[in-house]
């Protein structure tokens, strides 16, 4: 099966960040593991679990909302009354095959809702009907079940055990196991303040002792929320989903009239068709295959987003990422890995370099910044040793109103390192020499997008010479400068959000290939850019995660909060990324054009199917009253029963085999809309004309030897 | 020369002619319809009128405009054909109260179907100031609906879509007027009559007497091909020599039929600012118009190689290739005149000429109404197969989604239902079949022809259906004005639809509208959704014949 | 007033103006000015293309008659027999019997004159008024005309020669024999004679 191939490149695609963070994906259940070799026994495993189910949704009251399988359940009853007033084996035949056709169509139904059980399961195991420790009014504490609890409840949680619900922290520090949701066996800190203060009900506090204050009621928690979601429960028809319901509504009345038509049309100069044969073509024109797919695609859509671990708040918003057609993206962390790396360092005067060299290594050993690290390895590369931190010397630590550091060595020399203006004003206060030439290098490092830090050497009461700069640069991920082409293609603008200055940012922007950039973004300015490019009649698509992105989360069309966001982030967006990972945004886009693409080329492939199966039916049905329509019998049936029959039997098989595609989705390209069009239409317009004179024809050839053909 | 080589040379010039013509014409009716300034005799108009010509309608405002204007239009040419006889230049001619209903919705609907002779049935009053005027107003209007639609989809969420008022009226003065002019003198020079003294009984050299019937002919001709309205003078239509007298005029009469068809796409294609648009759909109407063309031809051709030739019903100054041709263009468009009989085509022919109106009469259809029925199935299309692209469907940035994919299924399925049941219905009711003149799968195809005929708004007849009769009128007269008001006040809803929308920027992400796969897809969906709905009655009538 | 004040009774009224000034454009003005041009420039075309004998009208050279006798040549079957007060055609079409058996008995009538008869002899006209038969048709009687006038068969094939009007333009129709034309010919020779 194609689409195989296609989930494991996607896959690929997202390993890179997943293993970043070192995450296993426990959310992604056992079927997502099975691997290529046996995706269509497990299929069929599957199907056959869920045939209980689909045999309960033969209900009527359950079909009547899908207008097509009500008309065929309709058919069906009136074949089987129509088989017992007049039993023959025919009648019978198509009786059961139209049976069998509204079971196939609640089957897909069913397999793809039980995937999503199956993963709700999972979730329903970690949600604790735990006790809740409430801080009363008086200040003490009091357990209560966590169902009672209220919103802006305070609760105590304290090492091993479980959040009795969503809320904020409102006191203290903690590490939290969040596996049971993300997946991520790594525990996360949480703290009050700030915007790593949400916890999630179910998770369980490792170490410390937190108090939270609960921001969701019970039963409307996240894992709640979760549930229902993959279980499809609250699913709502999407907009479009709603749309094409509409036209195979009317394209099966259209079909209804030009078959009730057919008695007046045809008794006018001869006996009218039987009412079977009049039903079996009906249930033959009506686009069928696609109505009893549509709702499994839907299911399956926001499967495959789960799967990769994102929930989508709505069919809506998976919908929406396939019209997208703007992603922000933050630049740290989703453009570049998350920190500068010294990439060199220039002597400033007529210094020897591999003193200025020694210099900078020395003071950036007490740096634990991952830029100061890899400052340190930078230069013990080029120095061939490590230094250790001569004993005695004092660390100066960084702070926002020097906006330097550095270490004083036991003999008094005072080596510094900081932003280029601060080291540059201090050189020059204590009248040293070399700050106009840093502060020109700083200058030609910054306008290349680096960022340079200046290292000074100098002595108590004495001069502070600037001795060299050290350039810092961003590090485009790998990958990611091809997949920003990919999205060219695709005709997707992606614009990088960043905090840097316009210089640094075009930079940056520049080498990873981005469309735009935003410099010295505030969150104003994000919504405005938001707000610029929906009105001229785009799609926007962020990422996000503090409480300041939440306006802008709510603006966009597909807001994608971190799961490590604050709950006011996860709030404002339509979809949650457990793994918090940036990049998958793009993995989103391609799931929702997928989605799309899979219910155009059904449904393409459902009405083009119609064309054969006129051939089938036609000349068997009229050529008693005109037997020269026989030359319209080019698939050469055996017989006028076997011709209906075949073609009613194929109906119904068909919406089986196309069972695993609506499941795994057509295969998404990234490819330019036209070259995809032509290529879908091929495929799905032409097979989908072609296809069935050739079921039809080998269906006949066994239905045949049937009784009564 | 052989009669091919005659057809194939007619054929080229008119397409070579069309071709000229449609870049400049559509321009200019692009000009028209954005232009900032009105005419002096406008501008007098509209004070005559009361009309704000610089206030743009929403679609409600403009349907009720066009619903105003329809009443008025049936009320004044109903009582007008009922009380004709009371009014100069009468000469007998009368009508029954069925068949003025029938006749008045008929001519309003841009329809012309005549259950009426013309020598008999209507005065030269009537023709004059009743059903003329209609050629006009009625293709003006589907002019101005068309115009509205494509207004909708270039408008950056502004919600109105023109004045009707306006749209009409420069449809008529600067449009359909003054080629309509041109027209009727070329006409006139070839042999149209424009008489108005009684008509004359003369004696033949035989002693014989013969009536030489007068009338204002080649005005109203000119304006009953360019409105692509059809409705005959005389009987025969264009067949009656008084109407078409020789090949040159023919040839006239269906350039006139077919140039504003295939010039609003090039307006469309500038309206909207993209010429590509309307070459998409200009090619769409183009490749079914000559497939259609080949088939009816070829069939034509092939019953004249029989000992009876295929001449029954056709002219001989005319001859095969040129009627083939007449009568593909007139049932391609919403004509309905002919130079042909029909009906006495062989199966095939003849149901080539149905299937042109059971596509929904795009290819390229009637003045306006074939756009706007284009541009629905290209709606469709982009919905259909947009979804294939992994996006919403959208068209020049238009999404279509709920409201806009129910305007235009309706729209769809209107036609196709007044004909399967209209047909269906006539075929039980025996008053109905009384005025049949086939029998066998003719007999059937006689029926669907003139329901589909009517219910597209064509006009044309397999006319051995004697359809003067109250329930045929009135039948008929239903599916006419249905099978015009309904999908046009839906296309209004679209164009209001798509008008309250943002226009979506086109990136590599969006379907392409403009190109050559565009148009086949275009071709493959009304080909489908008309042979999906149409096979069982077109297999049970002319694939019966022919087979048999 | 703005045409969003209009109420639809208002419109209604915009409505019966606009219609009734459109009317007077396109119903009056427009066929008068038609009409006009045809008294001054196409008097001829704009009465009906008169052919007149003697100083009498005889008929159209745009209507077929109705010819009896073996003495004329004839044009194709008429539905109206060229009243002209009435046209129209069959509209049979070939799969009828009612059509099969016309033809048989055209075929029947034809059998005496010989020959193949082409098919515009073997049917009717969608009109019921083409005054047009096709050479091939016209050559085929030629023989019984000039037995019957006592012509020459080559002086009447030589009046079928004169009176075939080739393509127009040279590639638009059909070749074809103006009747009325012929026969007007044919009384003059024969009155000449």
């Amino acid at each position: 099966m194609s689409a195989d191939r296609d989930e494991d490149t996607s896959e690929e695609r997202a390993r890179p960040a997943v293993e970043e963070r070192g995450t296993s994906n426990l959310m992604r259940p056992a079927i997502e593991n099975e691997g290529t070799t046996n995706t269509m026994s497990s299929l069929t495993t599957q199907a056959v679990e869920s045939l209980p189910g689909a045999l309960r949704k033969a209900d009527p009251r359950h079909l009547v909302r899908q207008p097509v399988l009500f008309v065929v359940w309709i058919s069906a009853v009136l074949t089987t009354v129509l088989a017992c007033i007049h039993p023959s084996w025919f009648s019978f035949l198509v009786a059961i095959w139209l049976w069998a056709t509204i079971l196939f169509a609640n089957l897909a139904e069913s397999v793809a809702e039980g995937r999503g059980k199956a993963q709700a399961d999972t979730l329903r195991k970690t949600r604790a009907t735990a006790t809740a420790r409430r801080i009363t009014y008086g200040g003490g504490e009091e357990e209560v079940p966590a169902a009672e609890l209220k919103l802006d409840d305070r609760v105590v949680v304290e090492a091993g055990q479980v959040i009795p619900g969503d809320g904020d922290v409102v006191e203290g520090i903690a590490t939290v196991d969040e596996s049971a949701i993300t997946g991520e066996s790594a525990p996360v800190v949480r703290e009050a303040g700030g915007d790593r203060c949400a916890v999630t009900g179910g998770t369980t506090v490792l170490s410390d002792r937190i108090v939270v204050r609960i921001t969701a009621r019970p039963g409307e928690t996240f894992i709640d929320r979760m549930i229902s979601l993959v279980e499809g429960a609250e699913r709502q028809k999407t907009p479009n989903e709603i749309a094409l319901g509409i036209l195979l509504t009317v394209l099966t009345i259209i079909f209804l009239l030009a078959v009730a038509t057919i008695p007046s049309l045809a008794g006018w100069n001869g006996p009218k068709p039987s009412v079977l044969v009049l039903v079996a073509l009906l249930v033959c024109l009506i686009p069928t295959t696609i109505g009893a797919l549509l709702s499994a695609i839907g299911i399956a859509g926001m499967d495959r987003l789960v799967q990769r671990n994102v929930l989508a708040m709505s069919g809506r918003a998976v919908e929406a990422a396939g019209d997208v057609s703007t992603l922000l993206l933050d630049k740290t962390g989703t453009i570049t890995l998350g920190n500068r790396q010294a990439a060199d360092i220039i002597v400033v005067g007529d210094g020897e370099a591999s003193e200025v060299h020694r210099l900078a290594h020395l003071s950036s050993l007490a740096d634990e910044t991952p830029e100061g690290r890899s400052i340190v390895d930078w230069t013990a590369d080029r120095l061939g040793t490590h230094h250790d931190s001569p004993s005695g010397a004092t660390v100066v630590p960084f702070t926002a109103q020097t906006r330097m550091s550095g270490v004083d060595l036991p003999d008094g020399t005072q080596l510094r390192k900081g932003a280029a203006g601060s080291v540059c004003r201090l050189v020059r206060e204590s009248g040293g020499a070399g700050a106009d030439e840093a502060m020109a290098i700083a200058d030609r490092v910054s306008a290349d997008g680096g960022t340079p830090l200046v290292v000074s050497v100098g002595c108590e009461g004495g001069a502070t010479d600037a001795v060299g700069v050290i350039h810092l640069k961003d590090v485009i991920k790998p990958g990611m400068v091809e997949r920003f082409a990919q999205l060219r293609r695709m005709g997707i603008r992606t614009v990088m959000i960043t905090g840097d200055n316009p210089l640094t940012a075009k930079a940056i922007a520049d080498e990873a290939g981005v469309d735009d950039f935003l410099a010295e973004a505030t969150p104003e300015d994000k919504m405005r850019l938001i707000r610029t490019e929906q009105e001229g009649g785009r799609l926007v698509a962020m990422t996000g995660d503090g409480t300041n992105d939440a306006p802008a989360l709510a603006q966009a069309d597909v807001g994608v909060a971190m799961n490590t966001g604050t709950s006011a982030a996860k709030e404002a967006g339509n979809m949650v990324d457990l793994d918090s990972d940036p990049t998958k945004l793009i993995d989103i886009v391609g799931i929702g054009k997928q989605l799309l693409i899979t219910r155009g080329a059904l449904t393409t492939f459902s009405i083009a199917n119609d064309l054969a199966k006129y051939f089938a039916i036609i000349p068997a049905m009229f050529v008693a009253i005109y037997p020269g329509l026989d030359s319209l019998n080019i698939m050469r049936l055996h017989s006028s029963n076997s011709a209906i029959l075949s073609a009613v039997i194929f109906n119904a098989l068909i919406i089986v085999a196309l069972i695993p595609l609506s499941l795994k989705g057509v295969r998404y390209r990234p490819l330019r809309a036209d070259q995809m069009l032509a290529r879908n239409i091929l495929i799905y317009g032409l097979g989908g004309v072609i296809a069935p004179f050739i079921g039809i024809k080998i269906i006949d050839l066994i239905v045949q030897f049937l009784p009564g053909m | 020369m052989s009669e091919q080589v005659s057809g194939l040379l007619t054929i080229g010039v008119l397409v070579l002619a069309l071709a000229a013509v449609h870049v400049p014409l559509g321009d200019y009716l692009a000009r028209v319809f954005t232009s900032d300034r009105d005419l002096a005799v406008e501008r007098a108009f509209y004070r005559l009128c009361g009309v704000d010509p610089r206030s743009s309608q929403r679609w409600s405002r403009y349907a009720v405009s066009v619903g105003a204007f329809t009443v008025v239009s049936l009320v004044f040419l109903g009582a007008l054909l009922m009380m004709q006889q009371h009014l100069p230049l009468a000469r007998g001619a009368s009508m029954d109260w069925h068949t003025a209903v029938n006749t008045s919705i008929s001519f309003v609907t841009n329809t012309n179907w005549q259950s009426y002779a013309g020598e008999s049935g209507a005065s030269a009053l009537v023709q004059t100031l009743g059903l003329a005027v209609q050629n006009f107003v009625s293709a003006a209007v589907g002019i101005a609906v068309a115009i509205a639609l494509i207004r909708g989809l270039a408008a950056r969420h502004t919600g109105t879509i023109g004045n009707f008022w306006v749209d009409l009226t420069r449809a008529v003065v600067r449009v359909l007027l003054p080629i309509a002019f041109v027209g009727a003198v070329v006409l006139l020079a070839g042999g149209v009559i424009q008489d108005l003294s009684a008509p004359q009984t003369i004696s033949t050299i035989t002693g014989g007497h013969q009536t030489i019937e007068s009338g204002l002919v080649a005005s109203q001709e000119a304006i009953k091909e360019l409105g692509t309205n059809g409705g005959g003078y005389f009987n025969a239509n264009s067949a009656h020599p008084f109407e078409n007298p020789n090949a040159f005029t023919n040839l006239v009469e269906i350039f006139l039929i077919l140039v504003i068809p295939f010039s609003l796409p090039r307006t469309y294609g500038r309206l909207v600012g993209d010429k590509r648009q309307g070459l998409a759909v200009v090619g769409f109407m183009a490749f079914l118009w000559t497939a259609m063309l080949v088939v009816i031809t070829w069939a034509e051709q092939a019953a004249s190689t029989s000992p009876t030739g295929a001449m029954e019903g056709k002219e001989v100054r005319l001859g095969v290739w040129a009627s083939a041709l007449f009568a593909n263009s007139t049932t391609a468009t919403s004509t309905g005149a002919v130079d042909s009989m029909h009906e006495s085509y062989s199966p095939i022919g003849g149901g080539g000429a149905l299937t042109n109106m059971l596509l929904g009469e795009i290819t390229p259809g009637g003045v306006g109404s074939g756009l706007y029925g284009a541009l629905v199935v290209a709606i469709l299309a982009v919905f259909i197969a947009g979804l294939m692209v992994g996006r919403t469907p959208e068209i020049l940035g238009k999404q279509v989604g709920r409201k806009e994919i129910t305007y235009a299924a309706l729209y769809t399925i209107v036609t196709p239902a007044l004909v399967l049941v209209g047909t269906a219905a006539a075929l039980v009711v025996s008053k109905a079949k009384a005025g049949m003149l086939a029998t066998g799968p003719h007999g059937l195809s006689e029926m669907l022809y003139a329901y589909a005929s009517a219910s597209n708004n064509n006009g044309s007849a397999f006319a051995g259906l004697t359809a003067d009769q109250p329930y045929l009128n009135l039948t008929l007269g239903a599916c006419m004005l249905i099978g015009r008001f309904l999908p046009m006040f839906l296309v209004l809803a679209l164009a209001g639809a798509f008008a309250a929308q943002h226009q979506r920027p086109t990136t590599e992400g969006t379907m392409p509208t403009h190109t050559p796969l565009f148009s086949g897809l275009m071709v493959g969906v009304a080909l489908l959704v008309t042979g999906l709905t149409f096979l069982p009655a077109l297999a049970l009538g002319p694939l019966a014949e022919a087979l048999s | 007033m703005t045409t969003s004040s209009l109420t639809i009774g208002r419109q209604t009224l915009a409505a019966l103006r606009i219609f009734l000034v459109l009317t007077v454009l396109v119903g009056v003005l427009y066929p008068a000015a038609v009409w006009g041009v045809g008294r001054v420039a196409f008097h001829d075309q704009a009465t009906g293309s008169q052919v007149s004998v003697d100083g009498k009208v005889v008929g159209s050279s745009l209507l077929g008659q109705q010819w009896k006798g073996a003495q004329w040549f004839h044009g194709r079957d008429s539905a109206s027999e060229y009243a002209g007060d009435v046209s129209g055609g069959s509209n049979l079409p070939a799969t009828d019997k009612r059509q099969q058996d016309a033809v048989a008995a055209r075929e029947k009538a034809l059998a005496p004159l010989g020959g193949n008869p082409p098919p515009d002899a073997l049917t009717m006209s969608a009109s019921g008024l083409d005054p047009h038969i096709s050479p091939a048709y016209a050559r085929l009687q030629a023989p019984a005309v000039a037995k019957a006038r006592g012509l020459q068969l080559a002086q009447v094939q030589r009046l079928i020669d004169d009176a075939t009007k080739g393509r127009v333009a040279g590639f638009l129709g059909d070749e074809r024999v103006n009747v009325l034309q012929l026969n007007l010919a044919l009384q003059q020779l024969s009155g000449t004679k």
